[in-house]
């Protein structure tokens, strides 16, 4: 298991270009099936109005996968993933419509540690709000 | 209603190891969008130096609270669900999971406080396999919104 980015080739403040994630209800009701969290407020309108929200939400795993989706796809091995952790600072709301929302996530090589270790931190938008914030990946560089 | 803090300092075990398949990677990868072959084919994952396929990093959220929920259940710590939404969570990895791998959880409620009108509990979860091998932790901060209130 090796990543592909090489730590002598990466340097504190690099940027990692931006990438969008869709998300609509459809992914979240096939999230809620294979991650077992089916509590209804990311599905069911009515129950999430109901209990105070604006809307169906995005699961915080969801938006938090999309994360490691992006810092595995720019290390090149999921496996490179040392430590991630992240806070839920807002919430994604996802209309029922075939657009639904976008989470857009950049990256920033914040961190050049011993061992060939860099940290990664994340900045993820829905519209004007930030729906991570303290989201940083520990990464095994080669 | 507060969160009664009797509950800090527990710990609950998984009642049964949970068997990671690669069915279930993939599957779980394929709902987080991602179609990276070294979570869908075995080939392309020993080829990339794994055993067997790997895990998203967020795969521990599948089996990593499952012995929490009786007591996140239990009437006496307080904890309405409809209101709770997930403050934080943050996965230490040793080395990655890999469909075979037979895992069992720990958890402990480590911490329950008050931020504003808001409860706060955070659930720490050792991932180990059933021969002892820690193979990550996760922490994992839930939010009773108005709990404090």
């Amino acid at each position: 298991m090796a990543a592909t980015v090489k730590y002598d080739e990466v340097e504190a403040g690099q940027q990692i270009p931006a990438v969008e994630y869709r998300v609509r209800r459809v992914d979240l009701v096939r999230y809620a099936g294979a991650s077992g969290d089916f509590n209804p407020i990311h599905w069911n309108e009515r129950y999430a109005k109901a209990v105070g929200l604006p809307d169906v939400i995005a699961h915080g795993m969801y938006t938090m996968a999309q994360g490691g989706r992006f810092v595995t796809d720019w290390a090149g091995d999921p496996g490179a993933v040392v430590e991630y952790g992240v806070r839920f600072s807002s919430m994604v709301v996802v209309p029922d419509d075939d657009n639904g929302a976008t989470i857009t996530i950049s990256g920033i090589v914040e961190e050049k540690r011993e061992d060939k270790r860099v940290v990664v931190a994340l900045t993820a938008k829905s519209g004007d709000s930030r729906v991570l914030s303290k989201a940083r990946a520990v990464v095994q560089l080669s | 209603m507060a969160l009664n803090r009797d509950f800090v300092g527990r710990t609950y075990a998984s009642s049964a190891p949970y068997e990671v398949s690669r069915v279930k990677i993939s599957e779980f990868a394929t709902a987080i969008g991602d179609s990276n072959p070294i979570y869908h084919d075995r080939q392309a994952a020993v080829a990339a130096g794994h055993p067997d396929v790997v895990a998203p990093p967020t795969f521990p959220i599948v089996f990593s609270l499952l012995g929490t929920g009786d007591a996140l259940a239990d009437p006496e710590l307080g904890l309405d669900f409809s209101m709770v939404v997930h403050g934080e969570q943050r996965f230490e990895y040793e080395r990655p999971i890999h469909a075979g791998d037979e895992l069992v959880c720990a958890s402990t409620i480590a911490e329950i406080r008050s931020v504003g009108r808001n409860e706060f509990l955070t659930l720490r979860s050792d991932v180990s396999t059933t021969s002892g091998e820690l193979v990550c932790r996760t922490y994992n901060v839930i939010v009773e919104r108005g709990g404090a209130a």
